[in-house]
């Protein structure tokens, strides 16, 4: 679904195409610092010790959401700088892209480097022979697997929305919501293989947020019936 | 097939030798060459542009400055379109390269190397190997550089024949060889009975139809096709034939020399976009990738170098003028003339017009462009760009214990240099250099992604935690 967000959203227009691009740039440098403070975490600790290992594995994931947001936060500024370049160079004086629109691209294009990079090599090794769970571990690792990455992906379009929106009108309350609901999803991918209890609320915090950055991306209940009732 | 292998490194290190140099050199020149016609171009073309914007003619004065703006604008503007016009091509070879090189075990199996890289990496201690790799990569570096300054040479004092002909010898030896190895591997992989008969019809034909694209004249989509192929062919067999830390050496040093040898004044590329510039000449259009083509049929009618610059309807990148090694010997004379050839008929327009108007077009000064479309402006790529991004996500995919990850990574990276080399370029307006940033970015990400992320991503999925 999320590429075929990008197919029907995003193919078209080139200024988009390179917003998603740099977004997930960003998405990977902040993967880079994290895993880079990770690793270093790690090699200054002692790699027998399993529970060690773990909490650090957990830090490090708490410390990379973070980093995440961070990099959100300066991917806005540097849209913001390049808003204002694009309407200085235009003819008519307004920006061919608004920033809601770079908002919702950015956060596509973060939700697809994170699903991709989660996903891939799954894929790839899922290709080749063998058997799921063989070693009594749960045997909808695939599944499961493949509805979270979509979720997340979704969450990060979420979420792009709603903290630009949070940045441009100063409410940094948004802002902060966002950065819980980031933490709270990984965290709750914390208790798999109890698949019930990080999928479920998952998907319930993502309705949410759907429901509030389509809010205050200008729908509403009214629109959303035209739309389903396919009037004009 | 082993015998063919065999005689494989010694023809390939005859024929990169010779296509080695083109590449260099035209690039070079087509580079430095295009840049500055392009830039020139841009100019007179934002002044014609604003011209035919519905201001009379009287109004040139005001309109000139108007135009110096507007031009800046204008191309920021649709700097986007460009850069998409050039993702859409490095994406397509990259996605082959890699294909390949999952799929094709042939290239990723060690079957001995380039006469260009005589030490070989299989020795006892780390030392021995990085002297070695350093040796060799100084080696090849050496070549090139021996080429691009024999291929300015050869261009100063006006061997275009010798410059024709190596860049058709390269051609041939890509189009027919290299593509009847690859697909033999690839049938090979796949288990297709075929005989000789089918494949040769299938290669001649192939080959024929891609020379005469190249050198010649043909649809632009099929030009653009063809360069892909033949950048992601002479990919694969620098994937398979040069050794890790060799290739990555030859990576890093091929942007440092790229940088110095189109910025500095004595650099033989910037050497050779003078001297085009002086002749007022364009550069081999066969090492270039255009993005716009529409010159073909104007070029070859008026231009008496409408052939050599028909064989290099490359796409046109001002920035890099990447040596493509096998595209160097055709496109040397192609690939400039044609994108210069290209960027005069951008500016003025998509000309499906009839020699009377290409003849009154180039009769007129360079000023006087008419109906200029700033869309159709195209912009130009060398095609050794092409090869070497695709190299770098080519060993990338096939040596990387992170794989996807970091192949994915290394492929984001090089699209962001990409972007900022475009950038680059809209501010500065002249040639530049397309390899140093992305290799960089490239660079700095496989090691990175290899060595940080891939296991904190593996015990990430180990555990089913989500960041």
């Amino acid at each position: 679904p999320a590429f075929g967000l990008f197919i029907f959203t995003i193919a078209r227009d080139p200024l988009r195409i390179i917003i998603l691009i740099a977004g997930a740039f960003f998405w990977l440098v902040s993967l880079l610092l994290s895993s880079l403070i990770w690793f270093i975490a790690v090699k200054a600790s002692n790699p027998q010790d399993e529970r060690l290992q773990k909490g650090l594995l957990i830090f490090g994931v708490m410390f990379s959401v973070l980093l995440q947001e961070a990099f959100r936060f300066l991917y806005y500024k540097l849209l913001r700088k390049a808003i204002e370049g694009l309407v200085a160079l235009s003819e008519d004086g307004c920006s061919p892209i608004s920033i809601q629109q770079m908002a919702y691209v950015a956060g596509v294009g973060f939700g697809l480097m994170s699903g991709a990079f989660s996903m891939i090599n799954l894929l790839a090794d899922a290709l080749g022979p063998g058997t799921v769970g063989i070693h009594g571990d749960s045997q909808l690792y695939f599944l499961t697997s493949a509805f979270m990455t979509m979720v997340l992906i979704f969450l990060h379009t979420f979420w792009g929305i709603l903290f630009f929106h949070g940045c441009e009108h100063q409410r940094w309350w948004e802002v902060a919501a966002v950065i819980i609901m980031h933490l709270t999803v990984s965290g709750l991918s914390f208790c798999n293989p109890l698949y019930v209890g990080s999928l479920v609320p998952s998907y319930l915090l993502m309705a949410a947020a759907a429901a509030w950055a389509y809010l205050l991306s200008g729908g509403s209940a009214q629109n959303l019936r035209r739309f389903l009732l396919c009037k004009c | 097939m082993t015998e063919l292998s065999a005689h494989l490194p010694q023809f390939q290190h005859g024929q990169l030798t010779e296509n080695f140099p083109d590449t260099h050199l035209s690039n070079t020149n087509d580079n430095s060459e295009r840049r500055r016609h392009d830039n020139s171009e841009r100019r007179r073309n934002d002044n014609a542009e604003s011209e035919t914007n519905g201001q009379p003619q009287n109004n040139v004065q005001q309109v000139v400055e108007h135009d110096e703006e507007e031009d800046e604008e204008l191309t920021l503007k649709y700097g986007a379109k460009h850069v998409i016009m050039l993702f859409v091509p490095v994406t397509l070879c990259m996605v082959v390269v890699v294909a390949t090189i999952k799929s094709v075990s042939f290239y990723t199996r060690k079957d001995g190397q380039l006469i260009y890289t005589p030490f070989t990496e299989e020795t006892e201690t780390v030392g021995q190997r990085a002297l070695n790799s350093i040796l060799n990569a100084a080696i090849m570096i050496s070549v090139i550089i021996v080429m691009t300054i024999l291929l300015v040479v050869l261009y100063k004092y006006r061997c275009y024949k010798v410059i024709h002909g190596w860049l058709i010898i390269s051609s041939l030896l890509l189009l027919f060889f290299f593509s009847f190895i690859y697909l033999g591997e690839v049938f090979k992989t796949y288990n297709v009975a075929m005989d000789y008969i089918t494949v040769a019809l299938m290669i001649w034909n192939f080959g024929v139809v891609g020379m005469i694209c190249i050198h010649w004249k043909g649809p632009l989509r099929l030009q653009q096709a063809y360069l892909i192929m033949i950048s992601a062919l002479m990919a694969l067999v620098f994937i398979k034939y040069l050794p890790e830390w060799t290739a990555w050496l030859i990576l890093a040093v091929i942007s440092v020399y790229d940088l110095v040898a189109v910025l500095c004044p004595k650099g033989p590329l910037r050497m050779l976009v003078e001297t085009a510039q002086e002749r007022n000449e364009t550069l081999f259009p066969a090492l270039i990738y255009s993005s716009t083509m529409i010159w073909l049929v104007n070029m070859a009618e008026e231009d008496p170098e409408a052939q050599r610059k028909s064989k290099s309807s490359t796409y046109d990148k001002q920035a890099p003028a990447n040596r493509t090694q096998n595209e160097d010997a055709e496109a040397d004379d192609g690939g400039f003339s044609q994108e210069w050839q290209q960027q005069r008929d951008n500016r003025i327009g998509p000309i499906e017009s009839t020699p009377e108007s290409r003849a009154a077009v180039q009769a007129l000064p360079s000023n006087s462009q008419t109906s200029e479309d700033p869309e159709e402006r195209g912009v130009k790529l060398g095609l050794g760009d092409f090869i070497f991004y695709s190299v770098l996500v080519g060993k990338a995919s096939a040596t990387a214990s992170g794989d996807w990850n970091t192949t994915l990574a290394c492929f984001v990276a090089i699209l962001i240099g990409l972007c900022l080399t475009l950038l680059l370029l809209a501010i500065f307006k002249k040639a530049l250099p397309a390899l140093p940033i992305s290799i960089t970015f490239g660079l700095v990400f496989y090691f990175a992604t290899d060595n940080l992320v891939q296991p904190f991503m593996d015990q990430l999925a180990f555990h089913q935690f989500y960041i």
